[in-house]
């Protein structure tokens, strides 16, 4: 290579990393704001706004969170309960019903195919899976409403699927010529061959329950239900129409400080998602192969 | 256990898995397997195809679907006679339309130039990029209050120092699709960026070889070489896209507005609309309709879309 064309390169390299410099910034520039607002004392950010930097700090939002940790403490309870029996039962039956449609030799094969991934193509929408949910199922304000709709996802039979699929036939017929039953071969030999795909497709169903709000939103109405991503839903709430129209509420006499504070507000969010945003990104390589069989294949 | 299984015959299979009719008892076992799996399908996906019946009816909680009355078409003409109608379809489909470009070229662009740099480096921005892929819209909408925030808000605190007006953002229906937009790529970028980048990296580098021998620049290779090369998987990612296009997310639409009613003109997609009326305003059957409304159309679309994928390439169609 030439000098100049030597040159142009390494001035064409700096320009990218000051470009991803840039977007890595913006990127990760929510974040902080957050951080800082939940750090920063109540009246410096009435006076001040919303800012990068704590115009005085303070710890106090964590401070009056931790001190009456109940419902905190009760959301996390019922979201590890949640993404526990959640992805237990969704890998299982996902993983049962995956096996058998890679199987070559089985008869069913087919009609059970185009049974399940009939499904992807049309739904009965929104509203005959609320009434079937709250009206024939009884699961309004039931934790079950919240498991049981993720359980099962035909993205998720196909990742399994494609995997077992890779299983060397040989391998069954071999155990089957030894006698064991079909179910024996499941559990003591596909499962435990299994288990690379099962903590791929796990970790991402696991993710899926753990960031659930949608069924939370539809069922859940009872206090003592409530899962992580719907109390903050509903902290929001609360507050959304009023937080916006300050005039308003000065208008009814309101007094503004008697509102919740700001910076708690955030503190609880951050108490809520933080802990899984240091956890995940260890994970993203499992996320991506889940995500991209899931999206691409699909 | 091991006694029970020697009963069963047909377990001990001949080695001919073409002999079918023998295979009978490990059917049976196989579909077993299968069944809470068929079972639950069922229950979740065609009772509720079967439910689509409420969009015919004028559905009552205390009468139940059989007891509640049929009223025909009146809570699809309901629908379509409102404007309503048409604001929701044209949101949902234009949002589609257009975050599919933006992702397309802003992706595209990130994939390009995270090739064009170290490895060390590239999977470090990744990693950063990949961040608020693992944060729910909830959170999100948190983040989004921050920044528009009337009276703290960092955006309007930012207007004020340059001694420009403070702006409702939750009340001004015009700017939400350029912040949807914004929040979306923000979430969005790092997947599909990576999507792209794996379709880079899996390009043979002897084309690259080659034509640096040919002194190719940078940008010549990226043109005649990667965005070719990458053509196959923008054309189904575009499919997919078309199959989807009476689909929005939910959540970037219903959270990160917060929900404000006087931003519906601009934000309202058929998905949010369909939650409102069911839980709201409580119009059970009109909100079935538009459902059914929905899912009709997105089925068309996913047959058109795989029968041109067929067309093009028949490996990566659906059926």
């Amino acid at each position: 290579m030439s000098e100049t064309a030597l040159k142009r390169n390494r001035f064409g390299n700096a320009m990218i990393h000051l470009f991803f410099a840039l977007l890595s910034i913006a990127i990760v520039a929510p974040f902080l704001l957050i951080v800082s607002v939940s750090l920063t004392d109540e009246k410096a950010l009435v006076e001040f706004g919303y800012s990068f930097f704590p115009s005085r700090f303070s710890i106090i939002a964590y401070d009056f969170i931790l001190r009456t940790p109940g419902a905190l403490l009760r959301a996390y309870g019922n979201t590890i309960f949640i993404t526990a029996a959640g992805t237990v039962l969704s890998l299982l039956i996902t993983s049962m019903v995956a096996y058998t449609i890679s199987r070559r030799d089985y008869r069913l094969r087919v009609p059970l195919t185009v049974y399940i991934f009939f499904t992807m193509l049309f739904s009965g929408g929104l509203v005959p899976f609320y009434i079937l949910m709250t009206q024939y199922l009884h699961l309004k304000n039931s934790l079950w409403a919240i498991i049981l709709p993720g359980m099962l996802s035909p993205f998720y039979v196909l990742i399994m699927k494609g995997f077992m699929g890779k299983i060397p036939h040989e391998l069954i017929e071999s155990a089957k010529v030894d006698g064991a039953s079909e179910w024996r071969i499941f559990f003591r030999m596909i499962l435990p061959l299994s288990t690379p795909a099962l903590a791929t497709l796990g970790l991402f169903i696991a993710f899926n329950y753990w960031n659930e709000w949608f069924n939370a939103l539809l069922f859940i109405d009872s206090d003592r239900l409530v899962p992580l991503q719907l109390l903050l839903v509903r902290i929001m709430n609360t507050l959304d129409f009023l937080r916006n129209n300050s005039e308003y509420i000065q208008s009814l006499g309101l007094d503004m400080s008697q509102l919740p504070n700001e910076s708690m507000r955030m503190a609880l969010v951050i108490l809520v998602a933080g802990p899984m945003m240091f956890i995940f990104p260890f994970f993203q390589k499992y996320f991506v192969q889940g995500m991209t069989v899931g999206s691409l294949k699909g | 256990m091991r006694h029970s299984e020697a009963v069963l015959p047909s377990a001990i299979a001949e080695d001919k898995p073409k002999s079918r009719k023998k295979l009978r008892g490990s059917d049976k076992e196989l579909s077993l397997l299968a069944l809470p799996a068929v079972i639950y399908i069922f229950v979740f996906s065609y009772l509720t195809m079967f439910g689509v019946i409420i969009a015919f009816k004028n559905y009552r909680y205390d009468k139940g679907i059989w007891g509640s009355e049929w009223v025909g078409l009146a809570n699809f003409k309901f629908f379509f006679l409102t404007e309503k109608a048409y604001i929701v379809t044209r949101n949902t489909v234009l949002y589609n339309v257009w975050f599919w470009i933006a992702t397309t070229f802003c992706a595209l662009f990130v994939a390009i130039l995270l090739n064009e740099i170290s490895r060390k480096w590239s999977k470090y921005y990744q990693t950063v990029m990949f961040l608020p892929t693992f944060v729910s819209w909830v959170v999100i909408m948190y983040l989004a209050q921050i920044f528009l925030h009337h009276d703290y808000g960092f955006v309007n605190r930012l207007l004020e120092s340059f001694g420009l007006n403070r702006v409702r953002w939750y009340l001004e229906p015009a700017d939400w699709p350029a912040i949807l937009t914004i929040a979306h790529m923000w979430k969005s970028i790092g997947f599909s960026a990576l999507v792209y980048y794996a379709g880079i990296v899996a390009i043979d580098p002897s084309y690259y070889e080659a034509a640096r021998m040919d002194g190719a620049t940078r940008f010549q290779m990226v043109r005649k070489i990667t965005i070719p090369m990458l053509a196959p998987l923008i054309t189904i990612l575009l499919i997919m896209t078309i199959g989807s296009m009476f689909r929005g997310d939910f959540g970037l639409h219903f959270f990160v507005s917060g929900n404000s009613p006087l931003l519906y003109n601009t934000v309202d997609i058929i998905d949010t609309f369909v939650y409102r009326a069911l839980s709201v305003s409580g119009d059970t059957s009109m909100a079935a309709a538009v459902g059914l409304y929905q899912s009709l159309v997105g089925f068309a679309l996913v047959v058109a879309a795989n029968y041109a994928v067929r067309k093009i390439n028949e490996e990566n169609s659906l059926w």
